[in-house]
């Protein structure tokens, strides 16, 4: 794992004019280096801007103030090498599991012959475990497939970033770990540097190398960051007891629930 | 399920008879109106040779039909061909929108007979005249309807293009269009059977061929079962136009396709 920074958030802002002069400041001086091949979680409570974070590593929001720097270009419009794997899939939904896929191979890998086509798009696919379903609708599968599809859509395009915007929150609690499960794998394999947004503590713990921990908006901003110091591959089940793991956790649900807390209004 | 069939068979039937019964009363109340079996027996007539041809003002049912059919399609596909774009470009561009808008709330409701004496006077010529109406009349509600489908592009999906970088090109064929056509279809069946009904108007004003013309002829002939034959067809052919209109439509839906 190299040291030097490979996605640098410097000094963000994120300002909405609220007309009349008004403004509410969501994010505040967030300062954030990722190295590469890390997987890093942001965690905090609704509200805490951290989908907002995420948006503007994607390009799809812009930044107020500060600047992102991905292996030091600044970063001012979405691109293929920041993948965003959507909380709703986002599916096209007239498109099969292999036409999604394809559609997005072809745009970015203008390079490939349609047969290296076929068989990049079948290697991903292959690589959420989804052969069987390659010519079904997304209306067709599961929310669980489907949320696969989209990580098979946003790693076939080689992204230098994963970005994943709380990926398995709609999905069920088995559902989530199996997934869980398939994107530590995969993360494995192909060592791609991903940033998840999540509100789950279980799940920041057991995929990540560093929690980030948001304070409460507006004017939110990184609280704490934590290590988890868990080596790879790690198993669900035998981390129900690691001191580590618990460390960790216990750290977490500290933060959002006593020092942090957020109290219905 | 056999009852069903029985229901579904049964009560039109009944409702035919009452609507006959209705009709031979006012029959025998106002003197020369036609009874149903005087129009039954003209209708076999009027169907027996459709395709005669004794010059112009003469001609067989059939072709009264296709002349009305030509016009009709010609507005529609003229409808098409600017409606589509314009709404194409109103649902992208809020610009647009801003600057289209006004006029198409105020065109909207303008009545197709309002355009024809404007149109007479332009084209000097009674097909393209009926054309013209049936375009300006029919375009609306494929402009509103393919702007509603652009709009409904879900965020998700743009965002999607955004991330892959699709072109504007791309972005309105591999994204917009799927999602619009669904609407864009909806918007032509309703432009289809505005355009339909324009016609009979537009033909009663200008004359020569087409059903309309050939309704008011016969209303001038004093044959008024050949009036109430073809009040049926045009019901019978507009129905045909919506249901091939509607098979279409779905055969684009992605929505209708591809399921299990």
């Amino acid at each position: 794992m190299s040291t030097k920074p490979f996605l640098n958030i410097d000094h963000v802002n994120k300002i909405f004019p609220l007309g009349k002069g008004k403004e509410y400041v969501a994010l505040r001086d967030v300062k954030l280096e990722i190295r590469e091949n890390e997987i890093v979680s942001i965690i905090g409570h609704s509200g805490c801007g951290k989908s907002t974070l995420l948006n503007m590593i994607a390009g799809l929001d812009t930044i107020s103030e500060g600047v992102i720097l991905l292996e030091d270009r600044e970063i001012n419009a979405p691109g293929p090498e920041r993948a965003v794997v959507f909380q709703n899939h986002s599916l096209l939904p007239w498109l099969t599991v292999y036409q999604n896929i394809e559609m997005a191979v072809k745009k970015v890998r203008d390079d490939l012959n349609p047969k290296e086509v076929k068989e990049h798009v079948m290697k991903y696919i292959d690589l959420v475990n989804l052969d069987h379903a390659k010519d079904k609708y997304p209306g067709e599968i599961s929310g669980g497939m489907k949320q696969r599809v989209g990580i098979a859509r946003a790693l076939s395009i080689e992204p230098k970033v994963l970005l994943m915007d709380e990926p398995f929150g709609a999905l069920d609690s088995l559902t989530r770990a199996n997934l869980q499960d398939h994107l530590m794998r995969i993360q494995m394999q192909t060592g791609n540097t991903v940033v998840i947004i999540t509100h789950d503590v279980d799940e920041a713990v057991l995929l990540s190398d560093r929690v980030i921990m948001m304070t409460n908006g507006p004017e939110a901003t990184i609280g704490e960051i934590l290590e988890v110091n868990l080596p790879r591959p790690r198993e669900r089940l035998t981390l129900q007891h690691n001191e580590e793991y618990l460390r960790c956790r216990g750290a977490i649900v500290e933060f959002l629930y006593s020092k942090f807390a957020k109290h219905d209004d | 399920m056999l009852l069903r069939t029985i229901n579904i068979v049964a009560l039109p039937t009944l409702l035919f008879g009452v609507l006959i019964a209705v009709w031979s009363t006012v029959a025998n109340q106002i003197q020369g109106f036609p009874p149903p079996m005087e129009v039954w027996n003209e209708l076999l007539v009027v169907l027996s040779d459709p395709m005669y041809d004794n010059g112009a003002g003469d001609q067989g049912i059939a072709l009264q039909l296709l002349s009305s059919l030509k016009r009709v399609f010609g507005g529609f596909a003229l409808a098409i061909a600017v409606g589509i774009p314009v709404g194409l470009l109103i649902g992208m561009s809020k610009m647009a929108q801003t600057a289209f808008n006004p006029y198409i709330q105020i065109l909207k409701p303008v009545s197709p007979l309002a355009w024809l004496p404007l149109a007479l006077f332009v084209f000097k010529d009674v097909d393209m005249t009926a054309i013209f109406v049936i375009f300006i009349t029919s375009i609306w509600p494929i402009i509103i309807n393919t702007a509603l489908g652009v709009r409904s592009v879900s965020e998700d999906y743009l965002n999607v293009a955004k991330v892959l970088q699709l072109t504007a090109f791309e972005k309105v064929f591999q994204i917009i269009l799927p999602v619009a056509v669904p609407f864009i279809f909806t918007g032509m069946r309703l432009s289809l059977g505005i355009a339909w009904l324009v016609i009979v108007a537009a033909e009663m004003l200008t004359g020569g061929l087409g059903i309309g013309f050939w309704i008011w002829d016969e209303y001038n002939n004093l044959n008024y079962s050949h009036i109430i034959i073809g009040i049926i067809l045009i019901g019978v052919v507009g129905y045909i136009l919506d249901t091939i209109m509607g098979f279409i439509a779905d055969h684009f839906d992605y929505r209708k396709r591809g399921r299990v």
